[in-house]
């Protein structure tokens, strides 16, 4: 199965504030009662952008200015809570290509990574610059490239990024999906459940 | 230097290096439930790939089960369809399924133990962030996202990174009306919701040693929300009674092979750590969350915080979040506030032992006039237990619902659901936004026995009062 190597990704962002940002909030669970994740990005953060009559909210994500941005900005912890799927299948269904964050959950970081949608890091003084950078200019043209390992907004703005060196190597060289390589080790596999004990007990 | 459990279990279960660092790691026991696997059986069919061990695979149904009555089809057409889809795998593919009408369903992480499936020294894997829950019985168990189902499905293996060890040690004696619940919240106020992350945690120490099983899941399952993907206690005596005689434990054939290598993955007296938390059990108190995350917690006898006591503007931030969604005034004492509905049930706290405990202390006791009490079994064992014991009518006497097994109240995937802004004694795991199904829902997490003090006085109250502990 061939992947795309995600080398970089480029798009306008928007600035989700807040820390722990949970998974319930991402996506609640009432739209995890289904049997595929199609159709999951119309309600990624819904309960906080829409009201219960459907009507919308004042939220960033129902913001015109911010419409089409393909990146979301974050602060610490996000991602926080349930092992659920749907909520990085929701945020890339909703168009998102790409996380910056302060920092991540780690289930949600590996199953982000696994869809092949980038998680990488920022130290909390540049998440404030970019952050403040997107609410000035919001149509500033925003770099995440992984080879590089920097977050780019416009022309000056160049911050360091920091991400696991697994998770990096993987999205760039397209094996982010391990499926593969699982494959791949069937004879070991074999091998290793002989020497576990208790399959045999 | 000696090895942690969890530096044992790793290494046994190693199939090999993956490149960059992650290794492909043997997963034991793969436990499914209808919320995310049917995406996964979809991805396996969609590949052409079989799953490679059902033998390892145990599938029931929790999350989306009424638990009113149970009657199929289920009304909510979504819920059905997804049970359609769970009961037409496991046929296809030939697993085990632990369905309602089996007596053996019950929610995901309650059912792997009782049914003896969940041994110490396994590896396990459930798309479920509580999975952790089964650490208690020394397994190393993660929550997976549902393309790692499809992996665990197709290969019995996960590519996984290995994590670094915390061990917290709780020692000293619990206080009357103090229980484990108490001890995983003041760890998760103490650590932090993002402290666990990249750690396993080993809970240990006197008290932790001292908890019954039933309590150590209590502990472990809620590691997730200190951000610990992993917990565990190492494996006793206790432990070994407990799986004696369970359906899938060794029979007495294999019963001291099974023994001989349950006490060689313990960890070694000289393990070395990444990093040790000691933690004094005289310290815990009957422990209530008054914010949106597990985190946000305070002894019951404590006031809320005000939005200045953050240590940085981001803490103060999410305060008064918090505040304003709880409907909370910064400075008040959280004990008084008043309740609207009760719920003791979920994988945290739905075991007979909790039904024990609070039927022991209600008995005779109503609950508040307004005040909606519900009370759960985590499984059909449970329930049957229960009742053989005559707790139901205990409970029901009380003024409670006694209802069927599921996850009920926790998630708001089945019909039970907060309405509107009522607030709720909850012995769940998660407090976050609309959780528990209405979108200005509130959620204060505690311990049984301190949900049905609360449910008596209908206000946040100190159970050690309201029941002379």
């Amino acid at each position: 199965m061939a992947l795309a190597a995600i080398k970089n990704v480029t798009g306008c962002g928007v600035y989700v504030a807040g820390d722990d940002i949970d998974t319930d909030r991402i996506i609640p669970a009432r739209f995890m009662k289904c049997v595929t994740f199609d159709g999951l990005g119309q309600y990624a953060f819904y309960d906080v952008r829409f009201n219960e009559d459907g009507s919308a909210r004042p939220h960033v994500l129902n913001d015109a200015r911010f419409a089409g941005a393909n990146i979301l900005v974050a602060n610490r912890n996000f991602g926080c809570g349930s092992s659920r799927e749907h909520a990085p299948q929701a945020l890339a269904k909703a168009g998102f290509k790409a996380i910056v964050a302060e920092g991540y959950a780690e289930i949600f970081f590996g199953n982000s990574t696994t869809l092949g949608l980038p998680c990488v890091t920022l130290s909390a003084d540049d998440l404030r610059r970019l952050s403040a950078r997107i609410e000035e200019a919001p149509q500033t043209l925003i770099t995440v490239d992984l080879e590089a390992g920097t977050v780019t907004a416009g022309a000056d703005l160049v911050l360091p990024l920091s991400m696991k060196p697994a998770a990096r190597d993987a999205l760039v060289a397209g094996s982010w999906d391990p499926i593969a390589q699982l494959l791949e080790g069937k004879d070991a596999i074999e091998q290793t459940a002989l020497r576990l004990p208790y399959l045999g007990f | 230097m000696g090895k942690s459990l969890f530096q044992k279990v790793w290494e046994r279960h190693t199939v090999r290096a993956l490149p960059g660092g992650p290794v492909q790691l043997f997963i034991g026991a793969h436990l499914i439930h209808e919320v995310t696997s049917p995406q996964a059986f979809g991805m396996l069919r969609d590949l052409g790939l079989r799953v490679l061990r059902p033998d390892r695979t145990f599938a029931t149904v929790d999350h989306i089960v009424p638990t009113d009555r149970q009657p199929r089809p289920y009304e909510d057409d979504l819920a059905e369809g997804m049970m359609v889809a769970l009961e037409k795998a496991c046929d296809e593919f030939g697993i085990r399924f632990f369905s309602p009408d089996s007596g053996k369903q019950g929610i995901v992480h309650v059912i792997g133990p009782e049914l003896g499936i969940t041994q110490p020294g396994m590896t396990i894997a459930c798309g479920d962030s509580h999975t952790s829950t089964h650490g208690a019985f020394g397994a190393i168990a993660f929550g997976i996202g549902t393309t790692q189902v499809r992996d665990v499905l197709a290969t019995q293996t996960l590519a996984l990174a290995p994590l670094k060890v915390r061990r917290i040690e709780v020692n000293g004696k619990l206080g009357h009306g103090v229980y484990a619940k108490d001890i995983i919240l003041h760890i998760i106020r103490t650590l932090g919701v993002n402290g666990g992350t990249g750690y396993a945690y080993e809970f240990a120490g006197s008290a932790i040693e001292a908890l019954s099983m039933e309590e150590r899941m209590t502990v472990c399952n809620m590691s997730i929300e200190g951000g610990a993907r992993v917990g565990y206690v190492n494996p006793d005596e206790k432990t070994f009674a407990f799986l004696k005689g369970r359906e899938f434990a060794p029979d007495e054939q294999a019963w001291q092979r099974a023994l001989a290598y349950w006490k060689d993955i313990a960890s070694d007296a000289d393990a070395s750590y990444d990093d040790v938390v000691e933690i004094a059990a005289a310290d815990i108190a009957p422990t209530v969350t008054w914010g949106v995350n597990p985190g946000q917690a305070v002894a019951v006898t404590e006031t809320i915080p005000r939005v200045g006591d953050g240590k940085d503007a981001a803490e103060s931030a999410s305060i008064r979040e918090a505040l304003e969604y709880m409907q909370l005034e910064g400075g008040a004492p959280i004990k008084g506030t008043k309740v609207d509905v009760c719920f003791v049930g979920s994988c945290t706290n739905g075991r007979l032992s909790d039904f024990r405990e609070v039927a022991r202390l209600i008995k005779g006791r109503h609950v508040a006039s307004g005040v909606r009490a519900l009370a759960v079994p985590g499984s059909q064992d449970v329930a049957r237990a229960a009742i053989a014991e005559g707790l139901d009518r205990i409970f029901t006497e009380a003024g409670w619902e006694w209802r069927e097994a599921g996850c009920s109240m926790c998630l708001a995937m089945n019909p039970d659901k907060l309405v509107g802004a009522q607030l709720c004694a909850s012995s769940s795991n998660r407090n976050f936004k609309g959780r528990q199904g209405s979108t200005t829902g509130r959620t204060v997490l505690m311990s049984p026995v301190m949900v049905a003090a609360a449910a008596i006085e209908g206000r946040i109250a100190d159970a050690r009062e309201t029941f002379a502990l």
